[in-house]
């Protein structure tokens, strides 16, 4: 017995992480969590709450009284179809070109960068320490009409005069490309940096060639970066509205203007509210579709 | 490929093969120069002579930078952005902080729930989060101002506090906790001298990528500012006129700062390692 008890002892102490039911986590979680439910869950409710909201006639603009009107969904969805349809179109593109322009970086960083890793790292990161807004700012003054670009190309034969760049899908899909890049090559280069270079080896000494190891071990096994990478990617270029805003025009409105403007230009909450609502139901059931599909549920 | 031996491959022949075995660095440096275009271009226009609007080059000068509080407006949006910024990094960090190490250093009910509650604020976009956020604060009258930026600020700072917080006690090696129990440190101590220490790292980390998001962050702020005035704000309102080139000034002076602490952790970090 005395044996037995030894035993147990050296057991419990010996993971050393202090794991016992206490009081302690509850206090430890608790300031943080109250935090997120006051400011993130129960505001989520309001947004369900004014979605359904009417404006009483012949009151204030502004003043709105709840009348659980759910046809608001109905007539805000199909007031802005058309804008809806294209943020998730233009998410979508952008989304896929930086994973082809992020997994050769992220690649070439794990593998072949040697010393320079980290220093190359600091660089992805970099370009995010100038702010958000100068950035794409800086892009619409590079691609406008007076740009160097847009100068450059009228000089070639084969363009005419009227070319633009801004003020067009091109110029709002390489905004929303270029501000998430390094939301996607981070959790890319995680992943392929965690795969032990002798499983390529292997791949190697059974006569995979240099593609099929790529094909068949590279790539399943940086799964998780991509399906992390496509969805850090994916969903604040669905919401975006700066990019638009400041690269594109109004045929590229996407729907975080239309809920920008419903709020602060026409002042109509509950559309705004419901075309909000409808935007995050939508990307949740997406991520949840996709994560099931990609079978990686150790995201969080 | 073919293996046949060639005395002197031609200079075409070998510079195709550098250019096909460098490909994929070749790429990369392209890669690294598309992410540079803006911050070099808004660090160029930094010292553009150019007035009000910055828009084309007029001449080399360097009154945007001796005198960075020239144009109206930019140094109060910068003094409130960093106010803001200092103040939610605290709170977030010390909330999230305390959050990680109950995940990963105990056991307790509603686990899922927990990591569900960290996990969903950064998987909704911005747009949401601000408009929600305002939503509640006009149902219940109140008027948007430095404060609801504030909490609005800790409220999405706090998921990714956990998240890089939580990554650096995952990776402690536990031995060395055990050590020091070993040599009779009660659990408080061990936390003092040999947690806290090691963890430190992620915690500083934790705090800069707060601050930065902070600091950067427009489409929440835009939505519960009222009419207060931040740094992104500032120059999303002015873009359309023009920005002034003494916000380059500030972009860069902040890029530069950043990448500065950034180096100097990695050094100190580094020989840290050595020693």
């Amino acid at each position: 017995m005395a044996f037995l008890h030894g035993a147990t002892k050296s057991k419990s102490s010996g993971g050393s992480t202090v794991k016992k039911r206490s009081l302690t986590p509850y206090l430890l979680l608790a300031p943080g969590l109250i935090w997120l439910i006051t400011f993130f869950v129960i505001p989520i409710f309001s947004l369900a709450s004014t979605s359904t909201m009417v404006r009483p006639q012949g009151s204030q603009i502004g003043t709105y009284v709840q009348e659980l009107r759910f046809a608001n969904y109905v007539d805000a969805f199909l007031a802005n179809q058309e804008q809806y349809v294209r943020s998730f179109l233009y998410a979508g593109i952008a989304t896929i070109l930086a994973l082809a322009i992020s997994y050769p970086l992220a690649y070439m960083i794990a593998f072949k960068a040697g010393r320079y890793r980290n220093i190359l790292l600091v660089l992805v990161v970099a370009p995010f320490f100038t702010s958000f807004l100068l950035r794409t700012v800086a892009w619409s003054q590079i691609l406008g009409d007076e740009g160097p670009v847009v100068t450059t190309l009228k000089l070639l034969p084969f363009f005419d005069d009227s070319i633009r760049l801004t003020a067009t899908p091109f110029a709002v899909v390489s905004g929303l490309t270029y501000n998430f890049l390094p939301f996607m090559t981070l959790p890319l280069y995680a992943s392929l940096e965690r795969i032990d270079p002798r499983t390529l080896e292997a791949s190697g000494d059974l006569y995979a060639s240099g593609f099929t190891t790529f094909r068949k071990v590279t790539v399943p096994l940086s799964m998780p970066g991509v399906v992390a990478g496509t969805l850090l990617t994916f969903i604040p270029a669905a919401g975006d509205y700066v990019n638009a805003a400041l690269l594109g025009n109004p045929s590229t409105k996407m729907i975080g203007n239309v809920i920008e403007s419903r709020f602060f230009a026409v002042v109509d909450y509950p559309t705004a509210a419901a075309l909000s609502f409808t935007l995050m139901a939508t990307i949740l059931i997406l991520v949840t579709l996709y994560i099931r599909k990609s079978g990686t549920d150790e995201l969080v | 490929m073919s293996t046949q031996v060639i005395p002197r491959p031609s200079f075409s022949h070998r510079s195709s093969r550098w250019f096909s075995r460098n490909l994929i660095r070749i790429y990369a440096a392209l890669a690294f120069v598309y992410l540079f275009i803006p911050v070099a271009y808004t660090f160029a226009f930094s010292f553009n002579d150019s007035g009000k609007s910055n828009l084309v080059w007029k001449g080399f000068t360097l009154d945007n930078w001796k005198n960075p509080c020239g144009a109206p407006q930019v140094c109060k949006s910068v003094a409130n952005s960093l106010q803001i910024g200092v103040i939610s990094t605290v709170v977030a960090t010390i909330l999230g902080t305390m959050i990680a190490f109950a995940i990963s250093r105990h056991s307790f009910k509603g686990r899922k729930t927990t990591n569900l509650l960290i996990f969903l604020p950064m998987a909704t976009p911005e747009v949401v989060l601000g408009a929600s956020l305002l939503a509640m604060f006009l149902n219940l009258r109140i008027n948007p101002g430095f404060w609801t930026i504030v909490i609005a600020h800790v409220m999405f700072c706090i998921s990714f506090v956990v998240v890089t917080v939580k990554a650096r006690v995952a990776s402690l090696d536990p031995r060395l906790e055990q050590a020091a129990m070993d040599l009779y440190a009660n659990e408080r101590e061990t936390f003092r001298y040999v947690t806290l220490p090691l963890v430190m790292p992620g915690i500083a980390g934790a705090a800069l990528l707060a601050f930065s998001l902070s600091f950067d962050d427009f489409i929440i702020t835009n939505f519960n500012s009222g009419i207060e005035s931040t740094f992104p704000k500032f120059v999303y309102v002015s873009a359309a006129r023009g920005i002034p080139a003494q916000a380059n000034v500030i972009g860069s002076a902040m890029f530069f700062i950043a990448l500065i602490i950034v180096i100097v952790g990695q050094v100190v970090s580094r020989q840290r390692k050595k020693s």
